[in-house]
């Protein structure tokens, strides 16, 4: 399978020193279509634009070329991955070439035939998301009556079929006072680890922001419940762990995103473009496509992957900070949606002098009630609807972010 | 934030017994050890995760197979590095360590002895 041409280190036009090291991750997002709304989901808004799917062959080509390259995980998302129909013979492709298989999956489309078969096909993990612990919240933020039972069947099924069971559940203002009732119900579906991870404000969930950033007050409750209920568990000798991830925006020092970028991940979009993360795209750059270029390329010699490795792009401030080679500067998505520049120290950082926007976003929150902010769905109607508005929704909100929160 | 987290880990940690020589364990059911030649050294994988092992850990972890004790593994691996001083303290705080971040599943655990 390898190579000796992907043996060979590349130095490219890597701008720093450190020579590129091979990726570890793939994600490959088979489909943006999906039959759920999440107002936080973290596609891109105009997820519409990017219709021309990669077929069985040519994703057959991106595992093979990235196996031999070193990734050794992979995802399988989208969207929701279980629209596609050749998902079963990509899962068998990529095990039998030494991928550990994971589906990150709402579990909607799933049977217990199909769990059966992609078993069968060599599947590693199934992770289901979760959106509230009833069902008319889940059916208020995804928008399907059937979804939740669904769901609970299929969490089921996978836990018979012998699976390691994760279960995710997106944390935000409508849902985080649930939050026990979200761990009591992990419990009883049997869950060997659960997320609970509050939305990142990404995609869909920049631009419902206001609608589903949560209260300090309510992160601090959510939080402690999370630990009554850790002991709780291990009072009981039950094995379940809970991981419990607050919003970056309540955070003083920016996370390590991506392991840095174009480090260990790449993502693989629907249509082909590759991505150092499955934000990436929403950032004002080109990104290359499979259908024209190879991975190993891509990867070691693309602008857009040597764009923010190293330290050499960094702003002062970062490159004289001594976690410059810890946090990497931070998110550059992140970046780029609260300040408008991409090569920002990510304002997460309490050094960063755009740290303060964070402080008021939070405090102004406070005032505002969850009714006065709608969330807005997740489809194909309005992807095309925010395209199509004067002067661009997706454009202006790039651009003065504070301007689409104070709507 | 997670303070509470870490100290409710370690206890649970602490109360558990410690690993017997004449245990049997195997890799957890969903975690996979494999060579990568890319990376020229065994990896563990696990849902969305991966460690990479030193040669010691990866020569460890090869031997876990469900049939043999640790007793069994440190004989192994003593007449495979003939030259190294005894192994077994070694083996036993890394198989405990491997357990206590849940790579592994207990085939056979023999309590108090």
């Amino acid at each position: 399978m390898v190579n000796e041409k992907n043996t060979v280190t590349h130095n490219g036009v890597n701008p720093s020193a450190e020579p590129t090291s091979p990726p570890l991750w793939l994600l490959a997002e088979l489909t943006y279509r999906c039959p759920l709304q999440c107002a936080y989901c973290s596609n891109p808004l105009a997820f519409t634009r990017y219709q021309n799917e990669l077929d069985t062959e040519a994703w057959f080509s991106v595992l093979r070329q990235a196996r031999a390259m070193g990734a050794a995980q992979l995802g399988f998302s989208g969207g929701e991955p279980l629209i596609r129909k050749d998902l079963e013979v990509l899962v068998s492709e990529a095990r039998q070439l030494g991928f550990y298989t994971n589906l990150l999956t709402s579990g909607v489309g799933l049977t217990t035939q199909r769990v059966d078969a992609l078993a069968e096909a060599g599947l590693d993990h199934i992770q289901i998301s979760l959106q509230a612990a009833d069902p008319e919240l889940a059916q208020a933020l995804a928008g399907s009556a059937k979804a939740h039972a669904n769901k609970l069947a299929m969490a089921k099924a996978v836990k018979a079929a012998g699976y390691p069971m994760v279960l995710n559940v997106v944390l935000h203002r409508h849902n985080i006072d649930q939050i026990g009732a979200l761990i009591a119900l992990c419990d009883e579906l049997g869950a060997d680890a659960v997320e609970l991870a509050n939305c990142q404000y990404y995609g869909w969930a920049f631009l419902n922001r206001q609608a589903l950033m949560p209260t300090r007050e309510q992160l601090i409750r959510a939080e402690a419940e999370t630990n009554r209920w850790r002991e709780t568990l291990a009072a009981r000798g039950r094995d379940m762990s809970l991981l419990f991830v607050v919003p970056d925006y309540f955070e003083q020092a920016p996370k390590a995103c991506m392991g840095g970028w174009g480090s260990i991940f790449m993502t693989v979009a629907p249509d082909g473009a590759v991505l150092p993360c499955h934000s990436a795209r929403e950032l004002p750059m080109a990104f290359p496509n499979v259908k024209e270029t190879s991975l190993q390329d891509i990867w070691y010699q693309s602008d857009a992957f040597n764009r923010f490795r190293g330290t050499q792009w960094m702003p002062t401030l970062c490159q004289q900070c001594d976690e410059r080679d810890k946090d990497h500067g931070g998110c550059r998505c992140q970046a780029y949606l609260l300040t408008g520049d991409m090569t920002a120290t990510d304002p997460v950082c309490q050094h960063s002098p755009q740290h303060g926007l964070l402080e008021n976003l939070i405090a102004d929150n406070l005032q505002s009630t969850p009714d006065q902010a709608p969330l807005i769905p997740r489809n194909a109607r309005q992807s095309k609807h925010l395209q199509s508005q004067d002067g661009s929704a997706i454009s202006t909100h790039r651009q003065i972010p504070e301007l689409i929160y104070r709507q | 934030m997670s303070q509470q987290l870490t100290q409710t880990q370690k206890l649970a940690q602490i109360q558990k017994n410690p690993v017997a020589q004449q245990d049997i364990y195997q890799l957890r059911r969903g975690w996979r050890l494999q060579w990568e030649a890319i990376q020229g050294c065994h990896v563990i994988l696990y849902p969305e995760g991966m460690v990479k092992l030193s040669p010691t850990a990866g020569a460890i972890l090869e031997q876990l197979d469900g049939h043999q004790t640790i007793a069994d593994i440190i004989a192994i691996l003593q007449q495979r590095y003939p030259d190294a001083d005894s192994l077994a303290d070694d083996v036993l705080q890394f198989i405990n360590e491997a357990r206590d971040n849940g790579w592994l599943a207990v085939k056979e655990v023999h309590c108090g002895q």
